[in-house]
């Protein structure tokens, strides 16, 4: 026998019979989306209140762009690796080893293109090193993670002298500050990254089959999916995407700093993931929602600044919306199965 | 309400019940489960609950259990309205439900299970260990189980059929008065369900009111005093058994009478398409056998025996450490599962949620699962071709869904089981493996079921069918062996083969016998 409301649920959803225009429209976004939407035209209007004199002004939505950016980059590969089952806490100092590794390499090859290479790969690699602890040495996603969370940011200090390193690069200043057809070159990143992973996600059979192994990794194998690989390809795809963060984060502030990411880097982007709708029992979750969820947590903090809560206060209400994201997405797959 | 429904019994003013349904009806969204159902069940008595999946049952037992509340009707518990919040409420008034999946916390004894909310203490603080195995003897030899069980046993470490009767046990610790059981023989040995007979008969011996909720008829005449039937969220009948026949009971449920199950014409295998020589695991022992083209042949044996084992160490799910495995005259090796599905062999396991599909998924991304090369371009998915291939499928074995794109979770377990098969049938494995096929599904499905798989058979495809049920294998498989203690005990031609021969050998026996 079937559990009773799944069994009733038969036909009960998806047939658009009857139903009026806007409800399909929300159908369509997604229920989940559309509440996410709602939560941040209510974030805009409380601030916008608050503060009419600046939240509204190109200046500051240009700014809470170029803080997004980075986060984006990092939630959305965060989105594909909870989706996968997983968990990666290390993005953070990925991020710091990356900025390290560019300040380095940006004198060492004289390339701004090969130094940001060596920083993206650097990342692949350390993301690679997870995936590999993971799958061959069967340890717990979290526990990994952390565990390489204080080794590579232990490596960024070592290879740094713990010193910050200036970098004098005009090519990597135009990433940090410059702009193309009005829009800054850092959104344009973000943009690509998320488009990616969106199409990857959404019309591949890599995205399906990544769904797959999360919803139910005996399925998957059953299915024939070979999933160790699979794996060990999303962390390193999230090690690269922490790299490319990092190479933001060191056009933005012109110098390599190893302690760079540690300030709860992986907090903000998982609480994206999660308020986007990922569960962290894998299978679900979208980079959309993910994205929804980066804007919300943008806003949040830029609203925050503007309206002068104190950093400490801040942090705390960051730790709050995670825990509230996730009670969230409990209820409402009890409610809605 | 309407015009009683015609083959509906007398409205159930019973005094004399210990529970009555009153006309209730609850619709999940565009969904009514039922439909004005009324029922009543009396002290002392065994009452069969019948009905496809999708007829109401589960939604029954979810009201009297206090899980769901009825959008309209009421329950009356010895002659008084009760509203059930929650299930403590149902619990606080005799009613107990022993669900499929046994409600069990593994870590603990058999005697901390079940007296667990009643211990009892020595001076005030420790557990008083000799009272409790005391008292867990004592219930354990109420059911004969005395010299079978030790009261410190670990639960985790029982068997279904063990979990079912300590749940049981502690139902009636609690003071139950109505008993309902769902589905209790799904993962129990013939033995082992003649015990829990015995023991629902002894309850009934004791004034206690058994719901009993199954697919199997056999059941239903061997146990039950009276019928109830639903169709549709409608109580369409409600009899004795003893003025009923199997037949009718199956007509009334799926509402057609059914015809012929199985088709017994005769059919040519062709050449061997899995050749297994010395196949040896954890769990299985030098096993050897061969499956021809166009061949279905049937893999009995108890619960344990080892038939789900043999399955995955021949689709690479269990490694194997001696032995080979050869398709179509070709030994492959096998690493994983994808090995196997390369080389042409399908594997539909026997549970369905955990092991086969993707239930947060939709019903085109179940089927296609297998399928990558056939919807995609350059890894892309080609969303026509993607439909093509499901919608077909979807139509060719009549899986009854509002769409492609339809989560897998919201269908039946019939058309659940439908779209597992669909995926291998996208495939066109030379062998396909089905552990289990039709546990679980309602008679109207199995039939579809059995039809398809003869089917298939036809078109030349070698098939191995795991089935407890013993009429099906009968009257499914050309050939049948039958597995015992992780060996095969012997391969019978379908005309050799009866359910006394095969229990016998399934049970061992022949090896006592000096055979």
């Amino acid at each position: 026998m079937m559990d009773a409301g799944v069994e009733s649920a038969v036909e009960a959803s998806g047939s658009p019979r009857g139903r009026s225009a806007p409800v399909r429209a929300i159908q369509a976004i997604g229920t989940h989306n559309f509440s996410l939407l709602i939560a941040l035209a209510c974030l805009v209007v409380i601030f916008g209140m608050l503060r009419p004199d600046v939240f509204f002004l190109a200046r500051n939505i240009s700014n809470i762009g170029q803080a997004i950016a980075i986060l984006g980059v990092l939630a959305s590969a965060q989105t594909i690796v909870i989706v996968s089952g997983g968990l990666d806490i290390s993005v953070g100092s990925v991020l710091g080893m990356s900025t390290v590794c560019i300040a380095l390499a940006v004198p060492a090859t004289g390339s701004t293109a090969l130094a940001i290479l060596f920083g993206i790969g650097v990342g692949a690699v350390m993301g690679a090193v997870n995936g590999l602890i993971i799958t061959l040495g069967r340890v717990n996603a979290v526990i990994a993670t952390l565990g390489t969370m204080a080794a590579f940011r232990g490596v960024a200090f070592i290879i740094s002298n713990g010193q910050s390193i200036p970098i004098f690069d005009p090519n990597l200043r135009f990433i940090g500050d410059g702009q193309i057809a009005g829009v800054p070159v850092t959104i344009v990143v973000l943009l690509l990254v998320v488009v990616l992973f969106f199409v990857l996600m959404r019309y591949t059979i890599t995205g399906r089959n990544i769904y797959a192994i999360g919803g139910n990794p005996v399925v998957a194998r059953l299915a024939g999916l070979p999933i160790v690989s699979y794996q060990i390809g999303i962390y390193a795809l999230s090690g690269a995407s922490a790299g490319i963060a990092g190479m933001l984060l060191a056009a933005r502030t012109g110098s390599g700093q190893p302690l760079s990411g540690s300030q709860g880097a992986e907090l903000e982007a998982i609480t994206a993931a999660v308020l986007g709708g990922c569960a962290l029992t894998g299978g679900k979750g979208t980079i959309v929602g993910g994205m929804l969820g980066v804007l919300i947590i943008g806003v949040l903090n830029n609203g925050m600044i503007l309206t002068s809560v104190p950093t400490f206060y801040q942090m705390v209400a960051k730790g709050v919306l995670l825990i509230a994201a996730v009670v969230i997405a409990e209820y409402q797959t009890r409610r809605y199965g | 309400m309407a015009a009683p429904q015609p083959g509906q019994v007398e409205n159930p003013e019973d005094p004399t019940a210990i529970l009555a349904v009153r006309s209730v009806s609850k619709r999940f969204g565009v969904v009514q489960a039922l439909e004005g159902v009324s029922l009543s069940i009396r002290p002392g008595e065994i009452l069969a609950l019948v009905g496809e999946n999708g007829a109401g049952k589960s939604t029954l037992v979810r009201i009297l259990e206090g899980v769901h509340q009825p959008d309209q009707g009421s329950l009356e518990v010895g002659g008084n309205t009760q509203a059930f919040r929650s299930p403590g409420d149902a619990h606080a008034h005799g009613i107990r439900v022993i669900h499929q999946e046994p409600d069990i916390i593994a870590d603990l004894s058999i005697a901390e299970n079940l007296f667990l909310g009643d211990f009892r203490r020595v001076g005030g603080v420790f557990l008083d260990r000799r009272d409790l195995a005391r008292r867990t003897r004592k219930m354990l030899s109420a059911f004969g189980l005395e010299n079978e069980l030790w009261p410190w046993t670990r639960a985790g470490n029982l068997g279904p059929a063990q979990r079912q009767l300590m749940e049981i046990m502690r139902a009636l610790r609690t003071g139950v008065r109505l008993l309902a059981l769902d589905e209790p023989t799904s993962s129990l040995t013939e033995d082992e369900a003649q015990r829990l007979f015995g023991i629902v008969r002894q309850l009934r011996g004791d004034g206690v009111a058994i719901l009993y909720i199954t697919h199997r008829m056999r059941e239903v005449m061997e146990l039950a005093d009276r019928v109830a039937v639903l169709r549709d969220g409608r109580l369409v009948a409600e009899r004795a058994t003893s003025a009923v026949t199997e037949g009718e009971i199956v007509q009334l449920m799926v509402g057609r009478p059914i015809t012929e199950l199985f088709d017994r014409r005769a059919r040519n295998p062709g050449p061997v398409v899995l050749a297994v020589r010395g196949l040896t695991t954890r769990r299985v022992k030098d096993i050897s056998l061969e499956i021809r083209a166009g061949e279905v042949v049937g893999l009995a044996g108890l619960v344990g025996a080892g038939r789900s084992e043999l399955a995955e160490a021949i689709f690479g799910h269990e490694r194997a450490t001696a032995g080979t495995v050869a398709v179509a005259g070709r030994t492959i090796r096998l690493r994983s599962p994808a090995d196997a599905i390369a080389a042409g062999i399908g594997f539909a396991p026997e549970d369905r949620k955990s092991q086969a599909l993707l239930l947060l998924r939709s019903v085109k991304d179940n089927i296609t699962l297998c399928v990558p090369d056939m919807i995609s371009r350059f890894d892309f998915v080609d969303p026509v071709r993607e439909r093509e291939l499901a919608g077909g499928l979807v139509e060719r074995l009549r899986i009854r869904t509002p769409g492609l794109d339809q989560l897998v979770a919201k269908l039946s377990g019939g058309n659940q089981q439908k779209v597992v098969l669909s995926r291998w049938l996208a495939r066109r494995p030379k062998l396909l493996i089905l552990d289990e096929p039709t546990r679980g599904i309602d008679v109207g499905a199995k039939a579809e079921i059995y039809r398809l798989i003869a089917q298939l058979a036809g078109e030349g495809m070698a098939l191995l069918v795991i089935s407890s049920e013993m009429p099906e294998l009968l009257g499914l498989a050309d050939r049948l062996l039958v597995m015992a203690a992780g060996r095969i005990a012997a391969d019978l031609p379908r005309t050799e083969a009866t359910e006394e021969r095969i229990l016998d050998l399934a049970m061992g026996e022949n090896l006592t016998r000096g055979g």
